[in-house]
């Protein structure tokens, strides 16, 4: 059940550790951030060099085939150090939907771009009424010729202002609720009839509006799956978000720990008062819960578990509740200095307050995973 | 969730599975094992675990365990804990086997551990004192050596089916003068000798499970001291570390879930708000129980590989008693207004039990797991042990 790395797997994590401690610490993030375009493309350059673009997808596709256990290699040293470049939207959302659903010449075509750096992809699905319903799809889609034209909003895209591609998903049938119906669209982000209004996200990135009127877009895969598609993503990324709050609920409790053995008040550290130590014990537990449970589900991801979907909604929700339990405490346990902008603490409560949002937050997760428990 | 078997583990798993399917007796299948049966009936799976050789999953080939690997070990206690059997008395062979053949002479092996493993004795822990209790080191029961004797006066308290016991194992001051942890010794006390009194403790619940002992110059032989006088918080230490092995109880919060979800559907009509609202704190224990069950198995591979598990015992106390008193609470709970009613004790005597057969025990329940978080260290013990251990505070 513990997860022993390969040597391959090894080799990953060292290399992940070792790029991100020399190029990634708090500074160099804290410059990417407040750049113009809010990104590094020469980090995203770099990624690529060392294969992380590449890893998880199969090697028919033109990648590594280190499947779920890289992206959880990759994503948890990600989260440590807060990384914000668009690996999630890019390889695991788009990567996998295209691996997972596109056709052949599809995956021929567009793989290879994601794989050597030089495409930035972001998935739109989010609209003004779907919280986290990925069934409800306002946006329609009309069939012209080989193509479809798209119109409609999304809402909430993260990562589309970097973007070159976005999938975007529309209804060639079907009420605004309906499963059936909704197809994914590869649509070029510069092309006729896309406008992006883009704004700031809480941890630091980028998002859009964005609203098409008349888009020319190429459907992945086939008719009608979109739905399907999207569930069997939202489990696939649901695994990397959880390695990436795992990575920052870590570094949140040693930054935390760290602090109480240094901060003085009362004449001794803070870490002395048992009432502080309980409370970081807790956050001990937290962690190493969520880190099992985070194997657990990666473990799963990587055989096809017939409870995935499931267990994916329970993991989502158990290690969200004990990232903000984990963030809260660090905050708290820090004082005024929890607070500020330049303590990396408050960065990663951000982080962890934006993974608990997108793709279901934990009410909602907890609620899907006992919807989905036949024995209730 | 499994472990990942090799295919010798495999059989064994299904050799176990099978003989409890098999052996297991219907006689201790009662609503609440652990109050409803007589001392004969609790010893008769124990018996059964005897014979077959299998009483003593801890204990080494030589003392009559059973030789099994770590992950063997972990896999009977799995599957006796998921089919619900009542484990045999942990006083005996959890905590005082292994403090005898490790720190015990010859002669008391010899005398003692056959009969732990048959059942003939029943040992009780004499440990907790009316003011000794998370600061143990400060008890005050007193040994004092007269020839080939010592004289036992004092007051064990919290001592657990005392009423049954056969023996008790005693920490006493030996050496008033000491600092508190090096003045105590290890005692064997016979509970037939004159001078020894148990008075039931009921507790909230309306059981009796616990008990003071009173020990008035009490006569006990110098042979019966295990070790070395006034090394006796040493061998407590080692104990309690036992004690706190599997108490992450994932076996039986799993049957008290499933348990709790069918009442949740007998009683709660689902187009009642409530029924939405257990549903999500039923998900949400359930989830708790997963995380923990993940850790374990983390742990267990960790440990069959040779790595040193830590204070990973504290924490699997720490969750795995919160965890079961929230179900025995959401279960209390889930019965609405027959959580009024509670079984009256002795059980088993005819008294009238209103509404449905399912909820007959879920008060008691409820109110006797509101012990777990104290004893065996309670959890705040446990937290200063991860604390100190850990996180280096």
């Amino acid at each position: 059940m513990d997860i022993q790395f390969t040597e391959e797997q090894e080799l990953l994590r060292s290399s992940v550790q070792r790029l991100l401690r020399d190029q990634y610490d708090f500074e160099a993030r804290r410059r990417i951030v407040a750049s113009e375009e809010g990104f590094s493309r020469t980090q995203w350059q770099a990624f690529a060099e060392l294969g992380l673009l590449a890893a998880p997808f199969s090697e028919e596709a033109g990648g590594l085939g280190g499947g779920p256990l890289s992206t959880m290699i990759i994503m948890h040293e990600f989260g440590r150090h807060l990384v914000v470049e668009p690996f999630v939207e890019t390889v695991v959302l788009a990567g996998g939907l295209i691996e997972h659903l596109g056709t052949p010449e599809q995956k021929q075509d567009l793989i290879p771009g994601i794989v050597d750096g030089s495409q930035l992809w972001a998935l739109a699905w989010t609209e003004k009424a779907s919280r986290f319903d990925l069934a409800n799809v306002a946006t329609q889609a009309r069939r012209e010729g080989s193509d479809y034209v798209l119109s409609g909003e999304k809402t909430m895209v993260v990562a589309a202002p970097w973007a070159d591609h976005l999938i975007v998903s529309a209804r060639t049938s079907g009420g605004q609720r309906d499963r059936g119906g909704v197809g994914l669209f590869v649509v070029d982000r510069h092309a006729a009839g896309v406008d992006l209004q883009s704004f700031k996200t809480i941890d630091g990135r980028r998002a859009a509006e964005i609203s098409l009127r008349g888009v020319r877009a190429q459907l992945l895969g086939r008719e009608g799956e979109g739905v399907g598609a999207l569930e069997a993503c939202r489990d696939r990324v649901i695994g990397a978000l959880c390695a990436e709050a795992v990575g920052a609920i870590g570094e949140l409790n040693s930054a935390t720990l760290d602090y109480s053995k240094t901060r003085k008040q009362f004449g001794t550290t803070i870490g002395s008062f048992q009432v502080l130590q309980h409370r970081m014990v807790d956050m001990f537990i937290a962690h190493q819960e969520a880190l099992s449970l985070m194997q657990h589900l990666t473990l799963s991801l990587n055989s096809g578990d017939a409870e995935l979907s499931r267990l994916a909604s329970g993991a989502k929700s158990k290690i969200g509740y004990a990232g903000k339990f984990v963030a809260d405490q660090a905050v708290q346990l820090h004082g005024g200095m929890g607070m500020t902008d330049e303590l990396n603490v408050g960065h990663y409560f951000k982080r962890i307050s934006s993974i608990n949002i997108q793709f279901g937050d934990p009410a909602f997760h907890v609620l899907r995973y006992a919807q989905l428990d036949a024995a209730a | 969730m499994e472990l990942k078997l090799s295919p010798e583990d495999a059989a064994f798993r299904d050799e176990v599975r099978t003989f409890i399917a098999e052996n297991y007796p219907d006689e201790m299948r009662v609503p609440n094992p652990e109050t409803d049966l007589t001392k004969e009936q609790s010893l008769l799976w124990h018996r059964i675990l005897y014979k077959k050789g299998w009483i003593a999953p801890l204990w080494p080939k030589e003392y009559g365990g059973p030789g099994w690997s770590i992950t063997q070990r972990f896999i009977f206690e799995q599957e006796t804990s998921r089919a619900g059997t009542l484990p045999p008395l942990a006083f005996s062979v959890t905590m005082v086997g292994p403090v005898i053949y490790t720190f015990g002479n010859e002669a008391q092996k010899k005398r003692f551990l056959p009969r732990i493993l048959s059942g003939e004795d029943w040992w009780c822990q004499g440990y907790s004192e009316p003011g000794s209790g998370s600061d143990l080191a400060t008890v005050r029961t007193k040994a004092v050596r007269e020839g080939d004797h010592y004289i036992v006066n004092g007051h064990k308290t919290w001592t657990t089916l005392a009423q049954h016991a056969d023996w008790i194992f005693c920490l006493v001051r030996t050496d008033p003068n000491a600092k508190p942890q090096s003045g105590i010794s290890f005692l064997l006390i016979d509970m037939k000798s004159p001078g020894v009194t148990v008075r039931p403790i009921i507790t909230i619940d309306g059981s009796h499970e616990v008990n003071d002992v009173f020990l008035e110059n009490v006569r006990v032989p110098v042979e019966n001291l295990v070790g070395e006088e006034n090394k006796g918080w040493t061998y407590a230490k080692f104990l309690l570390g036992n004690e706190r092995t599997s108490m992450a109880g994932i076996g039986r919060s799993t049957r008290y879930i499933s348990k709790l979800k069918q009442i949740v559907k007998a009683e709660i009509p689902a187009d009642d708000p409530a029924h939405l609202e257990f549903l999500r704190d039923i998900a949400r224990v359930e989830l708790d129980v997963l995380a923990l069950e993940a850790t374990e198995l983390r742990v267990v591979a960790q440990m069959a590989r040779g790595i040193d598990p830590g204070p990973a015992a504290s924490l699997f106390k720490i969750r795995g008693t919160e965890i079961f008193q929230d179900i025995t609470e959401l279960t209390h709970r889930a019965i609405g207004n027959y959580g009024l009613a509670i079984r009256e004790h002795p059980a088993g005597a005819n008294h009238f039990m209103p509404g449905p057969e399912h909820a007959h025990t879920a008060s008691e329940k409820y109110l006797n797991a509101r012990k777990l978080s104290i004893y065996g260290g309670s959890n705040e013990i446990q937290r200063n042990i991860i604390a100190k251990a850990v996180l280096g505070l």
